[in-house]
């Protein structure tokens, strides 16, 4: 039987100004009916794109050239627009990340759903009900009727990619190629949408995966490519993968992962760095055979009589009237000096409106904050600018939270305004914490434009701590990255935290970075704290019905 | 939203449901009530400032609301029953507002006719104008931005047209076409407003300028739009060319479009005054002028009233046309 789809050596590139930019190279594909097959890198490793090809969607000015690209047996590098057009949607549907812009915002989901069962031409148009409820149905959508007649806005995260799933699935494609279906998503509800993409890869349908995340991957696919710089790496069985990886960067992959048993060491290689080579251990006696030897982190020093954090019976209500929620209700907990407390919850919890109060941003309605046990929360905003120096912010986006015409001398040096450090010792504290977060004085010139993300969060970090703060609030701060970056950057944050003794709040969604990276752990759902302790001991054995769902979402690696 | 999925979770009736939308049915209604409201605050400060701004300006009212006429006692004794000059300011006000709001704008003593007949028998023109002139503009501007949008060489001379039509007078524009299809090809009549061939020069010449700048505008927002991750998903649908930019891209691109429609109708009305000289049509322009260049207050007074009126109308149009275009900005709960 002929394959669905049979690449051999793939090259796509976008030329530009007589150089080629090849982003895909080399790369052969077959994936047969049936089968799950998943393209693994990070941003730049050109899965995307090369998922793109096979629709015929790589965009204006790309180049693509291979020896065969044949989809169910016809030779594609010969298709014309229309061809492609028959094809999309027939044979292969696309389900894309973040449904919320994947899907057209002004038009509801009935006019979305018809559009996608018909032959998308402007004219033969009709309203599909009847096919449309039952496509609602079959992803597992509550009450479809409703649910049609809605914008996309107005669904919750989980219903929305599932319902451009079912725009995916609409007209029965061969193949369904999926670009990171669950990134922007919360822990339980990814496990619900992997949860489908299971069971539609049970009942035999054939699905194209592309992630950076392994743990997703090792639940989906029979077969892993994984891809670095427009090439495919390493690939074979999933499980061979993910147990003996022969190939370095996959290694790397994969030590990249947060986790329960990464605790203390380092996620990312250390580069070039002579002294690591001392600090290398063994491995845990329980550690799966794919983890291999990793670097130890430096020790955190934990003052816990000296209580730098006091959040004292918080509530905050949004709203008034019969339209009003409580946000925040009855929180409390304590932070000592050098201790990391992570916040775990999912969106609309509570947790960022918890940092808001935290930072004084935000008036809780009752109960207060002390910062080393002097009140914060009730001072004027003229008392507290004084003391704004000790707690410091590091979000998630942080190219938003720069001012895009600063340099980056301007915007570290921006936070040594409170603590009153200027001319040229502040441009010298600068170079340090650009040190230390390995960025080099090259960069002080550079605007946030001409940053990748990774450099980015690194410079974030690097304003957070330049004024020596007491107290860093990270809030989901490694969440719009990918895996290999996520991991540098947390690396960095345990060095720095280890070397300045500072307290940190972290705020996170991924129980898996949380585990990773700090000491205890707060729970919260709709506003309250539904389980405390060490993070440990919290997941390892959790008390709390709602803790347990959301340890159980987690993706682990197989 | 979160709240809602969890409920929804859970398999609820559907009676809530229908509930949910009469809820949303309401708040759509109440916030097209509140801007229609905020649209009549508009026009009685318009109404207000023009009596506050009758009473302010220098001289005698009397002289003024003559205007170029010849001052008799009759005349004088006629506008001061009519506008009761004689009793309190407040009570002149509110007589004032009550006229004005029944669409009595009193007497022009120059023309020697109610302003509210003479304005009346003007509008109709000026309005069929405004409106094919509008036509004509939303016409050459969804064609052009839909056809050349994010190809590279029709947008270009695309935009150049554009800018060669923005940067030319309407009146030009307008003797321009006179001059080909009136004069030399004998196509269309040269002057007056009986036919609707009448219309087709000067709507041509009023519209394109007008089109030419909301073709702009929706280009961007179309390309804009075209780049959203959505038109990548809509694509993998196998829609057409076509259907992306029509069914998809046109709304996203229509928002700004619509406000800056919005405003240009309201100058419109200005810029009709002079292609209605150019092609000799009768119209709000000509009494306009003539009113202000014979000092005829009531006449300019009600102008200025209608004009306000105007604005009112299409800014609250626009809002509301927001509102449908774009769900998202409806009352969020």
């Amino acid at each position: 039987m002929t394959p669905l789809i049979h690449i051999r050596n793939l090259a796509i590139g976008f030329p530009k100004a007589g150089e080629p930019n090849t982003v895909v190279r080399g790369l052969d594909l077959t994936i047969h009916r049936g089968e799950s097959v998943a393209l693994v890198g990070e941003s730049g490793s050109g899965k995307s794109v090369t998922a793109r090809s096979l629709v015929g969607l790589t965009g204006t000015g790309a180049k693509l050239t291979a020896d065969v690209f044949d989809i169910d047996g016809e030779n594609a590098l010969d298709f014309h627009e229309r061809s492609w057009r028959q094809l999309r949607g027939n044979k292969i549907g696309f389900v894309l990340q973040d449904a919320l812009v994947s899907l057209d915002p002004l038009r509801r989901i009935s006019q979305q759903l018809s559009d996608a069962l018909g032959d998308g031409s402007f004219f033969r148009r009709q309203d599909r009900h009847g096919e449309s409820l039952t496509l609602l149905n079959s992803v597992g959508i509550p009450d479809p009727a409703r649910r049609l007649t809605q914008y996309p806005h107005q669904l919750s995260g989980g219903l929305r990619q599932r319902a451009l799933i079912a725009t995916a699935i609409a007209r029965g494609p061969a193949l369904v190629i999926a670009d990171e279906p669950t990134t922007a998503l919360d822990a339980t509800v990814q496990k619900q949408i992997l949860d489908l993409l299971a069971e539609r890869r049970r009942a035999g349908n054939t699905l194209l995966l592309i992630s950076h995340d392994l743990a997703i991957v090792s639940r989906l696919a029979d077969r892993v490519l994984v891809m670095r710089n427009g090439q495919v790496v390493e690939q074979g069985p999933t499980a061979e993968i993910l147990s003996a990886p022969s190939h370095p960067y996959t290694r790397q992959l994969l030590d990249a992962i947060p986790s329960a048993s990464s605790r203390g060491y380092r996620l990312s290689p250390a580069g070039h760095e002579a002294r690591i080579t001392a600090a290398t251990t063994q491995v845990p006696a329980t550690a799966k055979s794919a983890e291999r030897r990793r670097l130890l982190l430096p020790p955190k020093s934990i003052d816990p009589q000296r209580k730098v954090l006091t959040v004292d019976h918080l509530f905050k209500r949004y709203g008034s009237g019969a339209a009003s929620s409580l946000v925040v209700n009855d929180v409390s907990f304590k932070l000592a000096a050098g201790e990391s407390l992570g916040i775990v919850g999912e969106s609309g919890s509570g947790k960022t409106t918890v940092a808001r109060i935290v930072l004084g941003l935000v008036a809780p309605d009752a109960g207060r904050v002390l910062i080393d046990g002097r009140p914060w929360s009730q001072l004027t905003e003229a008392q507290r600018r004084t003391h704004r120096a000790g707690i410091q912010l590091i979000a998630q986006d942080a190219l938003s939270s720069f001012d895009p015409r600063y340099t980056v001398e301007r915007i570290v040096g921006e936070s040594l305004d409170s603590v009153a450090i200027f001319g040229a010792e502040r441009k010298r504290r600068v170079l340090e914490v650009l040190d230390a977060v390995r960025l080099g004085p090259a960069f002080l010139t550079r605007h946030p434009r001409e940053l990748s993300g990774g450099q980015r969060q690194r410079i974030a970090i690097a304003r957070a701590f330049a004024p020596r703060p007491k107290l860093l609030v990270a809030d989901e701060p490694v969440s719009a990255l990918d895996v290999s970056i996520q991991a540098q950057v947390l690396d960095l944050l345990a060095e720095l935290q280890a070397a300045s003794g500072t307290s940190l709040l972290f705020i996170s969604h991924d129980l898996g970075v949380v585990h990773h990276l700090t000491d205890r752990v707060v729970v919260m759902k709709e506003g309250r704290i539904v389980e405390t302790g060490n993070v440990s001991a919290v997941f390892a054995a959790p008390r709390h019905s709602y803790t347990q769902a959301l340890l159980e979402a987690i993706p682990t690696l197989a | 939203m979160d709240v809602e999925n969890v409920t929804a979770l859970r398999q609820v009736p559907v009676s809530p449901a229908s509930r949910h939308f009469s809820l949303m049915r309401a708040t759509l209604l109440s916030q097209v009530l509140g801007r229609v409201g905020s649209g009549i605050l508009v026009l009685w400060a318009a109404i207000t400032l023009s009596f506050i701004s009758l009473h302010v300006a220098p001289g005698d009212i009397v002289s003024l609301l003559i205007g170029e006429q010849l001052r008799t006692p009759v005349i004088e004794a006629a506008i001061r029953a009519e506008w009761g000059l004689d009793e309190p300011l407040f009570s002149q006000y509110l007589s004032y507002l009550w006229r004005v709001l029944h669409g009595d704008f009193g007497r022009s003593y120059i023309l020697q006719t109610d302003v509210a007949t003479l304005i009346l028998s003007q509008i109709l023109p000026t309005l069929k104008l405004t409106a094919a002139a509008l036509v004509v503009a939303v016409v050459f501007a969804v064609i052009s931005a839909v056809a050349t949008a994010g190809l590279r060489w029709p947008r270009r001379i695309a935009g150049a047209m554009e800018l060669v039509l923005v940067s030319t007078p309407s009146f030009w524009l307008g003797i321009v076409l006179l001059f080909i299809f009136s004069f030399t090809l004998k196509l269309f009549p040269v002057a007056g407003d009986r036919t609707f061939s009448a219309l087709v020069l000067p709507a041509l010449s009023l519209g394109l300028s007008l089109g030419a700048v909301i073709g702009q505008v929706l280009r961007e927002g179309l390309e804009r739009a075209l780049e959203e991750p959505f038109a990548l998903t809509v694509r993998s649908w196998g829609a057409n060319g076509l259907t992306l930019r029509l069914r998809h891209g046109l709304r996203h691109a229509a928002l700004p479009a619509v406000t800056l429609t919005g405003w240009l109708i309201g100058n419109l009305l200005s810029g009709a005054v002079i292609t209605e000289q150019v092609f000799g049509r009768p119209g709000l322009g000509k009494i306009t002028v003539d009113a202000v260049l014979g000092k005829d207050l009531p006449v300019v007074l009600a102008v200025a009233i209608l004009s306000a009126f105007i604005y009112v109308v299409l800014s609250t149009l626009v809002d509301i046309l927001y509102l449908l275009i774009d769900p998202r900005l409806r009352a969020r709960t």
